[in-house]
């Protein structure tokens, strides 16, 4: 067993197989999982918000989706990955509550998960799978052994995507 | 009125949030006791401003089931607040509300609507405190309820101070009755919100 790396709310880590890497708790946040299926480097990101470009105080780069994804593959490549064979799973987004109150917060996590979609497009990494929206919080936990990316939820049968 | 950003807060002004955070919780802990007819006594309360990451740690860990309650804000002062309390202590407190043990993990619908009203007389009392030191008006919305992790339920206040900044503001209360219910507020002004309030009391920004 290897060890299992942990990624805080605006974070991101690579992680090598045997090490899993987890993200505990997400919410309207979106946790995006990439890997290189053959070298099985990869890694996790815990974004909070879609765009960086919209706020002026931006120098946190994995808050956003679109500087925190460009960076991830940065660091998973550094560290040995193949640009062209990676490929990503993604989940949360949830709405925790039935309204939120800003206007420009509504829909956060529906916009998360929009950015994601639109930054992986744009980087050409294919989503295998995802697990996003609906009302619940998620945990999970990307294996780059096997790709796979496990998810629990309270009061749920742990599953994996 | 120059921008204020949370980093770059002075100690005076976080000074004044922070006795803010006390009368307020002050309040909603008499408010508390009314409602419950009981005696509730509190802890000084903590404020602390917080990194994202730390916030989940300081609660019990992002996967300990907790109540948040939320309600947006309006008036001379926008944003929003949050109540949360640990899932065993808000059992507690709705049992002893409704006159009853409450049985099982989950919470049947009454006790769910019981807990949206004690949300909203402890966010309410805190909101008036507020209103009442700074002279502002506050109109509370309607609460909303949800059960479930500590970080993703978080993640809805953290993700409106990330707009701002990279901290959150935090007001933890710690209550008595018969056991020890740990209570966190976290008020989410608007920016312009934070100068409205600083001006009512005489700061400068």
């Amino acid at each position: 067993m290897g060890r299992e790396i942990k990624v805080g709310m605006a974070d991101l880590n690579v992680c090598v197989s045997p090490d899993t890497i987890t993200t505990l708790g997400l919410g309207s946040c979106v946790g995006i999982a990439i890997r290189d299926p053959v070298t099985k480097i990869g890694g996790l990101a815990h974004i909070m918000l879609p765009d960086s470009t919209t706020i002026r105080n931006n120098s946190n780069i994995p808050k956003f989706a679109d500087t925190g994804i460009e960076e991830l593959v940065k660091q998973v490549v550094r560290k040995g990955a193949d640009r062209n064979r990676l490929v990503a799973k993604i989940a949360g987004g949830a709405q925790m509550f039935g309204f939120q109150s800003k206007s420009e917060m509504v829909r956060v996590g529906e916009r998360n998960v929009e950015a994601t979609k639109r930054k992986l497009a744009q980087l050409r990494i294919p989503i295998l799978a995802e697990d996003t929206g609906k009302n619940f919080g998620r945990t999970v936990i990307f294996h780059p052994e096997t790709g796979d990316f496990v998810i629990r939820a309270v009061g749920k049968a742990e599953y994996k995507i | 009125m120059g921008e204020i950003s949370l980093e770059e807060m002075s100690n005076e002004y976080f000074d004044v949030l922070k006795e803010l955070g006390n009368i307020g919780a002050g309040n909603a802990t008499t408010a508390l006791a009314q409602m419950m007819q009981c005696k509730v006594d509190m802890a000084v309360p903590q404020v602390r401003l917080l990194e994202f990451k730390e916030l989940g740690e300081t609660m019990g860990g992002e996967e300990l089931v907790m109540a948040g309650i939320y309600l947006g804000i309006e008036g001379d002062i926008t944003g929003s607040i949050m109540f949360l309390l640990e899932k065993l202590a808000a059992k507690h407190l709705v049992g002893k509300l409704m006159g009853m043990e409450s049985e099982g993990e989950e919470f049947t619908e009454m006790e769910f609507s019981a807990l949206k009203e004690v949300g909203n007389i402890i966010t309410g009392a805190y909101l008036n405190s507020l209103s009442s030191i700074t002279n502002l008006s506050i109109f509370p919305s309607v609460p909303d309820l949800c059960v479930d992790m500590a970080g993703a339920i978080l993640s809805v206040p953290a993700i409106e101070f990330g707009a701002l900044g990279d901290r959150i503001l935090l007001i933890q209360t710690q209550f008595f009755d018969e056991m020890v219910l740990d209570g966190y507020f976290i008020l989410i002004p608007d920016l312009e919100s934070y100068g409205r309030i600083l001006a009512a009391l005489g700061i400068t920004v």
